[in-house]
């Protein structure tokens, strides 16, 4: 089978954009978890609202804040990456502060979330995904006259 | 919903993903073989939701048709998205995206199974 030229990413520039490369991955994991976080959100509070309203307003805003961090890595450049930082950042203490009170306090969710059980619905992909996202962030701070 | 078509939709798209996860492993670009391929998985899984939504005229209707058809979407437009922002990643990172979309999509089709199985009376 005929090979492209081998790219290899080791001599990717050091302010190569945010959405290039391992960004580009993230945008679609995080595309992917926007649109279900958002979708299961949207139909738990539009056919059972009354069951469990904080778990669903939970999951409404796990939702908006994957769109956040979709958005944010996918316009790039020092705006796309402050949104990007502040929606990982809230992203990371939601899925550890619900991960922690779905097991201490199940009564409160009776009912599954993105981040219930430190997303062990999604195979514990929420869990690492901020810390990936926030690793990518930080690796494209800008730097001062570098 | 098809049970042979959804199991061989799914081994394709997991043997698939072992080989774009190598490639990607080994640091190479998406050639035109590797986005073919994951062509090919789309209208295989593409021929799977039409079969799925031909399958909603009749009378065994999911009983969660909304959530149904949501996920039937989401999982026709997979490989198409995948295969576009692959080919914006001319780098390992490309076949990496190829290998995810190929992970996820046998999840996308046994929760459609899941939903379908449940239908109305």
């Amino acid at each position: 089978m005929p090979d492209q030229p081998p790219a290899t990413t080791r001599t990717r520039p050091a302010d190569a954009a945010l959405n290039t490369g391992l960004g580009r991955l993230l945008l679609f994991v995080y595309g992917i978890f926007a649109l279900s976080a958002s979708a299961r959100a949207l139909v738990q509070i539009a056919t059972h609202f009354t069951e469990a309203p904080l778990a669903y307003l939970l999951s409404g805003v796990a939702g908006l804040v994957y769109i956040a961090a979709t958005v944010g890595l996918a316009i790039g450049g020092e705006r796309g990456r402050r949104i990007a930082l502040v929606s990982c950042s809230i992203e990371l203490l939601g899925v550890l502060i619900v991960g922690t009170l779905s097991i201490a306090d199940a009564v409160a969710f009776p009912d599954d979330t993105v981040w219930s059980r430190f997303g062990s619905g999604y195979g514990y992909v929420p869990l690492v995904l901020p810390f990936v996202g926030l690793w990518w962030i930080w690796r494209h701070r800008p730097r001062a006259a570098a | 919903m098809n049970g042979p078509l959804s199991v061989a939709t799914i081994v394709v798209a997991l043997v698939l993903a072992a080989w774009l996860l190598l490639r990607a492993a080994l640091n190479r670009a998406p050639s035109r073989f590797d986005l073919l391929a994951t062509a090919v998985l789309g209208v295989l899984v593409a021929v799977l939701v039409l079969v799925a939504v031909a399958g909603l005229v009749g009378d065994h209707r999911p009983s969660d048709t909304p959530t149904f058809a949501g996920y039937l979407i989401t999982t026709i437009a997979f490989a198409p998205v995948a295969i576009y922002l692959a080919r914006m990643e001319p780098t390992r990172w490309g076949n990496l995206i190829l290998g995810v979309a190929c992970l996820v999509l046998p999840v996308l089709v046994l929760r459609l199974q899941q939903i379908a199985s449940v239908t109305v009376a």
